[in-house]
């Protein structure tokens, strides 16, 4: 298990290539990547707070919850803080099992527990200002799947 | 303890931080002296449904005891992934 929280960038190909490279038996890796998306157009940055101390606590927690409920080898979480721009790469999720469906499953469940249980918050900055991203009803109802 | 608030919160009240001396029994008892203190803690803690708040950097609700309590945070419904 590798839990990152991090202001610098990571280098996708770099991390998914790394996170291969130490699995054994693993017949399926699966990676999602989160991007910062210019929605509405005109956004300059996208500021990132988090909770030093309980984001790792709370990442730990998901990544240890996961391989109880799925067939699960490894999971890997790089969750980026501070000022980002559109395009840039926010985090990234790995997990390998050994079969695709414990891999891909795993990956959302980690998603889903992510969005709505890790502790981060994220300002949208435009020309004409700025303004919390709030919480969607329906990343709460995804929850209730696992 | 230490009372910390994060994004919208934060900027409501004005600071980061707060170390309070405190004989509140839950969280809701904190809170209500907290709300009690400047108008801009009462406008933080107007609404608690878009609130959440962590004891110790665990996740809870309000009604929690706040025995043992080191840090207790408010902060909105959290935006990760």
């Amino acid at each position: 298990m590798d839990i990152r929280v991090q202001s610098a960038p990571f280098d996708l190909g770099q991390e998914a290539n790394a996170f291969a490279a130490r699995q054994a038996g693993m017949g399926a890796i699966v990676t999602f990547t989160g991007v910062v998306r210019d929605v509405a157009g005109g956004l300059d940055v996208m500021e990132i707070e988090h909770y030093p101390g309980m984001t790792e606590a709370a990442l730990t927690q998901i990544a240890q919850d996961a391989p109880e409920r799925f067939a699960l080898g490894d999971v890997l979480i790089i969750h980026r803080h501070g000022a980002l721009t559109p395009d840039d790469l926010i985090m990234m999720v790995a997990t390998a099992a050994p079969h695709r469906a414990s891999a891909f499953e795993a990956a959302d469940f980690l998603m889903d527990y992510l969005k709505s249980r890790a502790p981060f918050w994220k300002k949208e900055k435009t020309s004409d200002g700025s303004d919390w991203v709030a919480a969607k009803d329906e990343d709460e109802t995804a929850l209730n799947r696992w | 303890m230490d009372v910390l608030y994060f994004a919208w919160v934060r900027e409501r009240i004005g600071r980061p931080k707060d170390v309070v001396e405190t004989q509140a029994a839950t969280v809701m008892d904190l809170v209500e002296e907290l709300r009690a203190r400047e108008v801009r803690y009462e406008a933080a803690f107007a609404d608690l449904s878009s609130l959440r708040v962590a004891v110790n950097q665990e996740l809870t609700d309000f009604d929690a005891p706040l025995e043992n309590a080191r840090e207790v945070a408010f902060f909105p419904p959290m935006t990760g992934g």
